[in-house]
């Protein structure tokens, strides 16, 4: 499998929940080079010391994504802990 | 109006209600999600949801139509409550109106079943204790943190 090309792009990124009291913020703009939205979690993690959850999910521009899929410039991500409606 | 909404104001089942009648339907069955003063062991003071509304509504209209692909029902509605909620609050309504009482009750136990567990909707607790914590997220938060922490395994 070929390695993703890294390149700078800005990614939308929007909070809820656990994650925006842990980030301290509903939202954010980042400068990034992460490929995936796994690698961008990673640096998020780091970043605002998230938890590792075993089963969050993720949007990318509003719909269910995959942790593996190529992010591109000016894509918005958000990131599900378990949810708990009802 | 859409078959999935979400509002920050008091939901009003009768108006719901009225809105799914219909000559040609033999049953109703709706169901209430009620803020209740207890969740595992905790006393529990008001709760608080919040939505990723863009996503939550695209969800929920895919449960709704999924209901109507599995079951013959003539119409279907969920509203789901957002924002702060006092005890005994109605925070979900789910109303299926059908020629017949069977499907009714299948398609509204299959949509509230579904809302619950995919529309990106989060509840967070107020203990009458003074602690609070984001329901499903504080424990396997905790759970992950101490996987990191013997990461070094």
């Amino acid at each position: 499998m070929h390695s993703l090309r890294r390149f700078m792009k800005t990614i939308k990124i929007e909070y809820f929940a656990i994650l925006r009291e842990r980030a301290g913020m509903a939202g954010e703009s980042l400068l990034t080079e992460a490929a995936t939205p796994a690698e961008l979690y990673a640096e998020l993690a780091e970043k605002h010391g998230f938890p590792a959850f075993e089963s969050v999910k993720v949007a990318i521009n509003d719909e269910f994504g995959d942790w593996n899929a190529a992010l591109h410039d000016a894509d918005s991500v958000v990131f599900i802990p378990p949810v708990a409606g009802g | 109006m859409s078959d999935f909404r979400i509002q920050s104001v008091a939901l009003a089942s009768e108006t719901e209600r009225q809105a799914l009648a219909s000559p040609t339907c033999g049953g109703f069955v709706s169901f209430e999600g009620w803020v209740r003063n207890l969740n595992e062991g905790q006393e529990v003071r008001r709760l608080e949801y919040q939505a990723y509304e863009a996503l939550a509504l695209k969800e929920g209209s895919r449960i709704i139509a999924e209901a109507a692909e599995k079951y013959p029902i003539e119409q279907a509605v969920c509203v789901h409550r957002v924002g702060e909620l006092e005890i005994g609050d109605l925070a979900v309504w789910v109303g299926v109106s059908a020629g017949h009482r069977d499907e009714a009750f299948k398609a509204c136990r299959y949509i509230i079943d579904e809302v619950k567990h995919r529309v990106p909707i989060w509840k967070k607790e107020h203990y009458v204790s003074g602690d609070s914590g984001w329901v499903n997220c504080e424990q396997c938060a905790t759970h992950a943190h101490d996987h990191a922490a013997n990461a070094a395994d």
